[in-house]
């Protein structure tokens, strides 16, 4: 309206100066293990497809998940499975309109990520 | 979409240093800088300021530079007591006013400021509000009554009617919160961002105001009110102490309730 617009205007810079903190970088890796998730469903259906039809595809796909790489992604979809449940619950308490106030946004966020390893460890030795 | 680097023309490089001759006590001042008159892409210069002989905010250093060092060095400020918004600009990596930030309260002996993040410049840290105050307008933030008044009477509240208020009436729109949102950032042409939803909010929370209906219908879309995905980090910067993201929460509550559920 008052100012012309001149298309060499540059933007201000984003992502490259803003501080990374406890509410975008949880809200990241809600997003981001999300994805993994996908993933990791994709990988479970090729799976469960080589059970059925496939002996040698099931075959190479239990024998890939049983070396240490293997074992690796396994327990990083865990742990991304983790984390998204407990954060999904937190999401759950703010839809409800609950837990808004600062000091309780962060204590969740701690929350979530200590719940979301410590049953990452307890699904990992029991699945041993 | 989401474009995550900068574009060409705004990359940043280090500019001038102005060292502060004799001074005992020197903080750095590194600032954005960016002349649409020269061409060139935007800098960042750093000033040496005598903490001796300057004011304890950054707002205080930030006008010394302009007195003392470089004269060209632009930005806006107006009350230097938090109340007009106009001095909002990231100062070492949050969104803050610049007029009640104290130097002090600053770690390390930088301070860098930028401009609100992701805007365009109109110059140095001043960047161009029109969409934002365009999506203020879009929110229609005055009350809205159907009803006749009484002649001899204002529309009156009760007192518990007006504490409904609180916590949201105090926002300057400094638009400090609204440009701490990545998804602001991503979707600010079509998302009304956590300032603006909070002034909706406002208008809902008030019990004077009788277009309550509409005012939700009109938010009720995939970007506007929807594109907020409960970040938070409006909460965490507002420099007012103000909550958008529960704000934003109450609107979704309200439609939900709206719709039944």
């Amino acid at each position: 309206m008052s100012q012309p617009q001149t298309s060499s205007r540059p933007l201000s810079p984003h992502l490259q100066v803003y501080k990374p903190q406890i509410t975008s970088t949880l809200s990241i890796l809600h997003r981001l293990t999300g994805l993994w998730l996908a993933v990791a469903a994709a990988v479970l259906v090729l799976w469960l497809y080589g059970l059925a039809f496939d002996a040698s595809l099931f075959q190479a796909l239990t024998g890939f998940f049983s070396g240490l790489f293997g074992k690796v992604l396994l327990f990083s979809w865990v742990l991304a499975f983790n984390y998204h449940l407990c954060n999904g619950i937190r999401h759950l308490f703010w839809d409800a309109g609950k837990g808004f106030e600062l000091p309780k946004v962060y204590r969740s966020g701690y929350l979530v990520l200590a719940a979301s390893l410590i049953l990452s460890v307890l699904v990992w030795l029991g699945s041993l | 979409m989401a474009e995550f680097r900068l574009p060409k023309n705004s990359r940043v490089s280090t500019g001038r240093y102005f060292p502060a001759e004799g001074a005992k006590r020197v903080k750095k001042i590194k600032v954005y800088r960016w002349n649409p008159d020269d061409g060139d892409n935007p800098r960042t210069d750093t000033y040496e300021v005598d903490l001796d002989a300057c004011g304890p905010m950054v707002l205080d250093a930030l006008i010394k530079i302009k007195n003392e060092i470089d004269t060209t060095l632009t930005f806006r400020r107006s009350c230097r007591e938090g109340i007009c918004g106009s001095c909002a600009m990231n100062i070492n990596g949050t969104n803050t006013l610049a007029c009640t930030t104290s130097m002090s309260s600053l770690k390390g002996d930088e301070i860098a400021i930028y401009p609100l993040p992701h805007m365009e410049v109109i110059k140095d840290l001043v960047p161009d509000m029109t969409n934002f105050y365009a999506q203020y307008a879009s929110i229609r933030p005055w009350i809205q009554t159907f009803s006749v008044p009484l002649p001899d009477q204002e529309r009156l509240q009760t007192i518990e009617d007006r504490e409904k208020l609180d916590g949201l009436y105090e926002c300057i729109l400094c638009a400090c919160c609204s440009t701490s949102c990545p998804s602001y950032w991503w979707n600010g042409d079509k998302y009304l961002g956590p300032a603006i939803l909070l002034q909706a909010y406002r208008w809902l929370a008030d019990t004077r105001d009788e277009n309550t209906g509409e005012r939700l219908e009109s938010l009720e879309d995939p970007y506007k009110l929807y594109r907020c995905h409960t970040i938070m980090n409006c909460t965490n910067t507002c420099p007012k102490g103000l909550n958008p993201g529960k704000a934003i929460a109450e609107i979704k509550k309200l439609i939900a309730q709206k719709h039944g559920l």
